[in-house]
């Protein structure tokens, strides 16, 4: 486990094409800050004036019952919106001392640094397990194997597949069960070493077990990266998270935070009635 | 690039990230450019195919429509060198020979699709095969088979419109049994057995529910394998020989618009090479008419589905 | 719907609806369906007799010899299978990249609103006429080539050898271009259909770790289509093979091996197609044997499609269009 260190001085106005790369999870600095975030398909909003920070080396949790626009949210975190010609994301989005939507803000160098793992696994079907586990740094220009065999091998250990699937790397991503080819996603995006990790409803295709190790899983992760997870089931939020982010649909059918804070906080003795209703069950 | 105030070598996972980053940055141009100049190439060859595709349609319109005059819509195919004429004779023959193949290929076809759509076995799906692999089979080998099976066999050497037909409707018959088939499969099962729940024997649910049912992707495919059949040249220049003179009899050698572009196309003469032309925009208009047609109403059907 | 009270016996119901039995149902079906095996083995059978004299005179080695003149009784294939595996080569090396390429246009880079129109229109060019292609090859493309395009190439690639002798306009490349125009509607129908379904799932998966727009294309779009690709790919090949008309008209039709791109040459249907009238004795029935050899071509190349495509075309897509 890393020890907590002050962020470390870094070179101001630098071409921001180059990366500026964060320590290892500055635990309780906001590593993501979140300003009045408003994303609108055609017109329409979708979710509107999100603002909250997520903290270094913590798990926080996008809860809300459907259509409340977390998903929407989350993608809008790496530009995940920028191929659909009809959305428009406005307000600010900071990583570290990158702004994410600045125009001189490469969305592809944005992704190496801000992770996604997806609600259904989707590994790439006709790529091994190792070429999937290494895909992500292959796009982004790592050729060296002495490094990929590193990064593939740590980020299977943490996805807690090494064991299993060491001795059968070239076989394919089809071969591996529901809940292994998830961490076998999980791993994808590890070994990149991202500094945040995204994660939509990553267990709600799976079945209570395979559930129960991933979550698990990313009980460890966090030391590692920090991570935000939308989920859709309470419990998970509750199990899981440090923080949580409780949003709503509005009478203009638009996503609104509806509070924020630590878990245990929001779940016992929230400051909303409408979070306290749903934490309860009463909706949703 | 970043500058740190202490060692983060220390720390494996620290190490790499700073690696990776390093390395993704530098290669970002030359990843970006790339997928430039790749996404462009294939921008460029949309391009480059659209250019012949258009080419031709573009041609065969210009050049065509002058062809286009009474004379050529109401008289026979004249010899080289004589003024005047036009396809009458070989527009008839086209529209003989393909209703001739129709007439006998849709019935035949759609009880071999009804057949293939309500088996499983084996040797169903030998036939399923056979017919997938003759839809592709060269069509001169099947004016062949026109030509030993009807001209020499059937007629004892006489060619005739009836042999053309014969030859453009095995080219025609798989496709419709494939068609068929597919229609036919497509209905849902529930109509199916609501009608045998009810007491009704297979031949009648066959013939009240599910080819009613199944019209829509059956009618694409009859228009889709006429407009093939019409658009076939070789297996009608071994069959039907031609004839300069109009024919309605189909046991005699006949004329047809292919025909008659193909010979027309090496002439030296100019008004023949005119008129071939016209043949030419005769026959392209007539298979895209039958082509989008056929996509227009299975479209509109569909609609009317709902 | 018909139910089944009081039916008579042997299933014939009272009044104007008759409602076969379903064994007799069974039994027609099963004998049309025997009436198509019966075709196609009527089919197989028949050319295979009537190519059997050429056989039995000439023996097998006839059709790899080189020589065709019939006036002096020497037949050989050699030229002729050369000549379409040239043409469907030369095809082929121009559609599968030119293909590929537009359908990916097609299918990932076009403005959504164009793409369901200009698919269509592409689609709808694969139902044009093979003597429509040739004789605009014959009288646009030829003289173009003769006069243009042909003295360019000499110029620039000469020095491969490939392009000795004449200019003429007509001969192997120019049949092979036409042939290339001929199959890409095919190449790019089937290879876009295939291509935009490969799940949108897998693209943003790619596009979330990084990857550029055409790393994403290539890595894991392409990949993802292969096998129906491969499959347009084949039939693609197998329409070429067996293509008549539009090469006659511009091949030049020699009977000798083609020594350049530039030569005149021939194919096995264009040399059935241009002799069939006059033949006789031995000579036509070494022409029901250069059906034969070709018959036996084109099954096996569109067999192979077929167990490739076989997944694509069920699905009613633009394949079964392309193909029909």
């Amino acid at each position: 486990m890393i020890e907590p260190t002050t962020p470390p001085p870094v070179a101001e106005g630098v071409a921001l094409d180059t990366a500026q790369v964060l320590l290892d999870p500055p635990l309780g600095e906001p590593v993501m800050s979140l300003r009045d975030v408003t994303v609108a398909f055609a017109g329409r909003n979708a979710v509107r004036d999100v603002s909250f920070d997520v903290n270094g080396g913590e798990i926080t949790a996008l809860i809300g019952p459907s259509g409340s626009g977390k998903t929407t949210l989350l993608r809008a975190l790496n530009r995940m919106h920028d191929t659909v010609r009809t959305a428009s994301v406005t307000g600010s989005v900071m990583l570290g001392e990158t702004d994410v939507y600045a125009g001189s803000t490469d969305p592809t160098l944005l992704r190496s640094r801000v992770g996604m793992v997806f609600q259904r696994p989707n590994p790439f079907p006709t790529m091994s397990i190792y070429e999937n586990t290494v895909a992500g740094l292959r796009f982004n220009g790592v050729r060296k194997k002495p490094l990929l065999d590193e990064a593939a091998e740590s980020a299977l250990v943490a996805a807690a597949l090494w064991d299993s699937v060491r001795d059968r790397l070239k076989a394919h991503a089809s071969t591996l069960s529901g809940g292994e080819q998830q961490r076998l996603c999980i791993a994808r995006a590890l070994a990149v070493e991202p500094e945040v990790l995204l994660m939509d409803e990553p267990t709600s295709a799976l079945d209570p077990i395979a559930t129960k190790r991933i979550e698990e899983l990313v009980g460890e992760l966090k030391h590692r990266v920090t991570i935000v997870i939308v989920t859709h089931n309470m419990q998970q939020a509750m199990r899981v998270s440090d923080r949580c982010a409780f949003l709503l649909m509005g009478d203009d059918k638009a996503g609104e935070l509806i509070e924020f804070g630590p878990t245990a906080r929001l779940f016992s003795e929230p400051s909303d009635q409408r979070t306290l209703d749903y934490v309860n069950g009463r909706f949703g | 690039m970043t500058t740190l105030a202490f060692d983060a070598s220390a720390d494996p996972i620290l190490q790499r990230r700073t690696e990776i980053q390093r390395v993704a940055a530098a290669s970002l141009k030359r990843r970006k450019r790339s997928s430039r100049i790749a996404i462009g190439v294939c921008w460029a060859f949309l391009g480059i195919a659209i250019v012949p595709l258009v080419a031709v349609v573009a041609y065969v319109v210009v050049k065509g429509l002058p062809a286009w005059n009474v004379d050529f819509f109401t008289k026979s195919t004249v010899p080289e060198g004589i003024p005047g004429g036009g396809v009458w004779n070989a527009i008839v023959g086209t529209a003989e020979i393909g209703l001739i193949a129709t007439a006998v290929t849709v019935p035949v076809g759609l009880l071999c699709g009804l057949f293939l759509a309500e088996s499983d076995g084996r040797i169903a799906g030998a036939i399923r095969f056979t017919a997938d692999v003759m839809t592709g089979v060269p069509s001169i080998t099947i004016g062949i088979f026109g030509y030993i099976a009807i001209v020499i066999t059937v007629s004892g050497g006489h060619y005739s419109a009836l042999a053309g037909a014969f030859a453009i409707g095995i080219i025609m018959l798989p496709v419709i049994m494939r068609a068929g088939e597919t229609a036919i499969r497509g209905v849902p099962n529930h109509l199916n057995e609501a009608a045998l729940a009810l007491g009704a024997r297979n031949a009648t649910v066959a013939r009240r529910v599910v080819v009613p049912a199944a019209m829509p992707g059956i009618i694409t495919g009859v228009l889709l394998a006429v407009a093939r059949g019409l658009g076939e040249t070789a297996p009608l220049l071994l069959t039907i020989f031609g004839n300069q003179f109009l024919q309605w009899n189909p046991t005699k050698p006949m004329e047809a618009l292919p025909l008659v572009i193909y010979n027309y196309s090496s002439q030296p003469y100019a008004d023949l090479l005119q008129i071939a032309w016209g043949a030419a925009l005769l026959l392209m208009v007539v298979v895209l008419v039958l082509s989008i047609g056929s996509r227009v109403l299975a479209a509109v059907l569909q609609k009317e589905r709902r | 719907m018909t139910t089944d009270d009081n039916p008579l016996p042997g299933g014939a119901r009272r009044g104007s609806r008759f409602a076969l039995p379903n064994s007799a149902y069974r039994a027609i079906l099963g004998a049309v369906a025997a009436v198509f095996v019966g075709l196609v083995g009527w089919f197989l059978v028949s050319i295979v007799l009537k190519a059997q004299p050429a056989f039995s005179t000439l023996g097998f080695s006839w059709i790899v010899q080189k020589t065709w003149d019939p006036t002096h009784d020497k037949f050989g294939l050699l030229p002729f299978i050369l000549g379409t595996i040239e043409t469907t080569a030369i095809a082929l090396v121009l559609a599968v990249p030119i293909g590929l390429g537009t359908a990916l246009a097609l299918a990932y880079l076009v403005p959504h609103r164009l793409r369901a129109g200009l698919s269509t229109t592409v689609e709808l060019l694969a139902a044009v006429p093979s003597v429509v292609y040739g004789l605009w090859g014959l009288l646009v493309l030829a003289p173009l080539y003769r006069d243009y395009v042909e003295p360019f190439l000499t110029t620039v690639l000469g020095w491969t050898g490939l392009f000795d002798g004449t200019d003429q306009g007509v001969g192997l490349l120019l049949a092979g271009s036409i042939l290339f125009v001929m199959i890409l509607p095919t190449m790019v129908a089937i290879s876009r259909d295939v291509l935009a379904v490969v799940p949108n799932e897998q693209v943003e998966g790619a596009m979330a770790l990084g990857a550029t727009r055409w790393q994403v294309l290539r890595k894991v779009v392409v990949p993802g289509a292969r096998t129906g690709i491969l499959g347009g790919f084949t039939l693609a090949t197998g329409r070429a093979l067996g293509e008549t008309v539009a090469v006659a008209l511009v091949i030049g039709n020699s009977n000798y091996i083609a020594h350049s791109l530039k030569s005149p040459a021939a194919t096995l249907p264009s040399l059935i197609v241009n002799n069939f009238g006059e033949a006789t004795g031995t000579e036509l029935s070494a022409l029901f044997g250069a059906g034969l050899v070709l018959l036996v071509i084109g099954v096996g190349v569109n067999a192979l499609a077929r167990v490739l495509v076989r997944n694509v075309a069920s699905t009613g897509g633009a394949a079964s269009v392309a193909v029909a």
